[in-house]
């Protein structure tokens, strides 16, 4: 995974709770067997009514994605995240986000930030007003700021690490092969196994 | 230090613990399918990589297996992403129940039916609604293709501690009413998230009194409020289902077990973070008018008054007005399927229903057993001949109408009476509507065409 920094550039608002991971990457597109290539199908059944904000001109070549409360909610897909970034989002804002979306977007190298309600409403409040508004979102200061405000965010440190350092989580897991050998040794004789 | 049951199975599998890094825990059961499994295969392909325990690990097709004409009615795309999982299997020693298999079936049905989910185990699957085998006093979550990923390369997973949370719920249920009921008032009073970063513990009389299947539904839908993981305590319901299944202990592999396992109850005086209390007697058959499980109401209700723009917005999705009675709400479809409701238990209380009966002209109705094997309990008892004589079509075992992967979807505008877990928009179907409810509400539907009491039928 690629280091990730810092992400500065434009928002895209999507003044919605509860956007559910079926919303963001419908089940048809989860036949494909890549990786990548899934930005084309990002909120496929949306972008087809009528004004959706990501069709928007203004909002083309947003960085990052600000949205409302349990942002990611329902299906474990990591197709949503894909989608997110082969869109050209690299940071969602969001009061809260669903747990396993949220771990998705950390190995995905999808910064995924919580702010309080009311700062989330001001960027909103900020994007829709002009369009054109940058922000930065800094992991390593752990803050999202912009003309004339900072927000300092809160992450969990160790997502945080391996965020800015593009760790590989399997091979930070493989640092503890002694102590797996260890462990499967102590299982008990009744646990299941299928060979 | 006394402890809750979901604190002793996490402390048992942790493999190491450093100051600030997550725990690392050792999966018990890594259950793998179709269509979150892929990536994760040919991840480990390009870093030159096997897979660590493949006698943990088991896999099946369920996500996007047609459920009549085989394999060869699935589209080419479906086709190819099972070739991939077979393929994957075979080169990795996974054993795999493939479509047309007897064993093969939904991830979260035949994980209990086969005896591999236990108590006391960690079970992990790409797949939000693992919680299911908490049913079991396991510790059973959804992980994404990363994850999926690190335990095929590990058998381990990074995890960050979670808090405690209880339901404790009192009370018999009336008549009519199942445990999909008491789990979507649940959802309905704490909303869709109030379950983030915890580990749900279902306790209390009335979950004691439910059957292995009430247990499973009630943790298949924990992921709905948000919850990482629910659980039941493990007792003589549990060890009763278990006693005899093919991958269950035996002999005195057996009682070992069982000493073990009837340790795994939270103990006097462990505290929970957070208790919420929920009284069954008072309970009524509930649906979903919206397209968030939370959005629900009891079936006697009216279509409540927007108080959000998210209700707004479900009601225009739904094409409902405030302030209509459900009863007045006809379907088009009905659903009786999924992880949540397709195991026996769940035919046999949709079959009481229908029994004699016939299902509405203006409806289309199918039944998708949970597992091959479900369909064929089901139909050596003749559940089969009962939903076939009123009407039902009577499908193979997968995910089917669920999530709409398959072939089986709604058509757009289509209404849809369902036993699954999720009415988001489109869940079914580009632009379906569904109202989630038990599978005797849904049988009842069938009949009437609309959104019905059961207890009127009854």
């Amino acid at each position: 995974m690629e280091p990730v920094k810092r992400v500065a550039g434009r928002m895209a608002p999507l003044d919605l709770a509860d956007v559910d991971t079926d919303q963001i990457i419908p089940k048809q597109f989860l036949k494909r067997i890549e990786r990548t290539g899934y930005g084309p199908f990002l909120f496929y059944d949306w972008r087809a009514r009528d004004n959706f904000v990501l069709d928007r001109p203004e909002y083309a070549g947003a960085s990052v994605l600000v949205a409302g409360a349990n942002f990611g909610c329902g299906s474990s897909r990591e197709h949503a995240p894909w989608a997110l970034r082969d869109f050209g989002f690299k940071a969602i804002v969001a009061p809260t986000f669903a747990d396993i979306f949220r771990a998705n977007c950390y190995k995905t190298g999808l910064l995924a930030v919580t702010l309080p309600e009311s700062q989330v409403r001001h960027l909103i409040d900020l994007v829709s007003e002009d369009p054109t508004v940058e922000v930065i979102v800094d992991l390593q200061a752990q803050q999202v700021r912009g003309d004339g405000f900072s927000y300092r965010f809160e992450i969990d440190p160790f997502a945080r690490e391996c965020l800015l350092h593009g760790l590989d989580e399997i091979a930070l897991v493989e640092r503890h092969d002694d102590d797996i050998a260890t462990y499967e040794k102590t299982r008990a004789g009744w646990l299941p196994s299928v060979k | 230090m006394p402890k809750t049951v979901a604190q002793k199975l996490w402390d048992a599998h942790i493999v190491t613990s450093t100051q600030g890094e997550p725990d690392l825990l050792f999966v018990d059961l890594h259950l793998v399918h179709e269509v979150t499994s892929a990536q994760a295969f040919e991840g480990l392909r390009l870093a030159d990589r096997r897979v660590r325990r493949p006698d943990l690990t088991v896999a099946t097709m369920d996500h996007n297996v047609p459920t009549r004409g085989g394999a060869r009615a699935a589209d080419e795309l479906s086709r190819k992403q099972m070739d991939v999982l077979a393929e994957n299997c075979r080169r990795e020693g996974i054993p795999l129940h493939q479509i047309g298999s007897r064993r093969q079936g939904i991830v979260h049905v035949i994980g209990p039916e086969l005896g591999l989910t236990q108590p006391g185990m960690l079970i992990v699957c790409g797949d939000s609604h693992t919680s299911t085998h908490g049913a079991f006093g396991a510790l059973a979550f959804g992980i994404g293709t990363s994850e999926v990923e690190v335990v095929l390369a590990t058998q381990c997973l990074p995890q960050k501690r979670q808090r405690d949370l209880a339901v404790n719920v009192t009370g018999s249920l009336p008549i009519g009413v199942t445990a999909k009921d008491i789990v979507l008032r649940l959802i309905g009073s704490t909303g869709t998230s109030a379950g983030q970063g915890h580990l749900v513990e279902y306790g209390g009389p009335t979950i004691r009194g439910l059957s292995m299947e009430g247990r499973m539904t009630i943790c298949n839908m924990s992921i709905e409020w948000g919850a990482k993981a629910g659980m039941v305590a493990p007792d003589d319901t549990t060890f009763a289902y278990l006693q005899g299944r093919l991958h269950a202990p035996k002999g005195a592999a057996w009682e070992q077990a069982l000493d073990h396992w009837r340790s795994l109850r939270t103990d006097d005086g462990a505290s929970f973070d957070d208790v919420i209390e929920i009284d069954a007697s008072k309970l009524e058959p509930h649906v979903t008018w919206g397209t968030t499980p939370a959005q629900v109401v009891p079936v006697t209700g009216r279509v409540p008054v927007p108080h959000s723009e998210t209700d707004e917005r479900a009601l225009r999705y739904m094409d409902l007005k405030p302030g209509i009675a459900l009863a007045d709400i006809a379907i088009d479809r009905v659903f009786i399927g999924s992880c949540t409701n397709a195991r026996l238990e769940d035919l046999r209380a949709a079959a009481s229903v229908i029994q004699g009966r016939h299902v509405h002209p203006k409806v289309r109705a199918m039944v998708v057993p949970g597992s091959t094997s479900v369909k064929r309990a089901a139909e050596d008892e003749g559940l089969d001949a009962v939903f076939k004589a009123a009407g039902f079509e009577w499908r193979n075992a997968g995910c089917s109408m669920c999530l709409g992967m398959n072939p089986d979807i709604l058509a757009p505008g289509e209404r849809c009476a369902s036993t699954s877990n999720r009415n988001f928009e489109g869940r079914q179907g580009s632009g379906g509507r569904t109202h989630l409810m038990s599978p005797p509400m849904a049988a009842a539907a069938a009949l009437t065409g609309h959104l019905v009491d059961v207890r009127e039928l009854m």
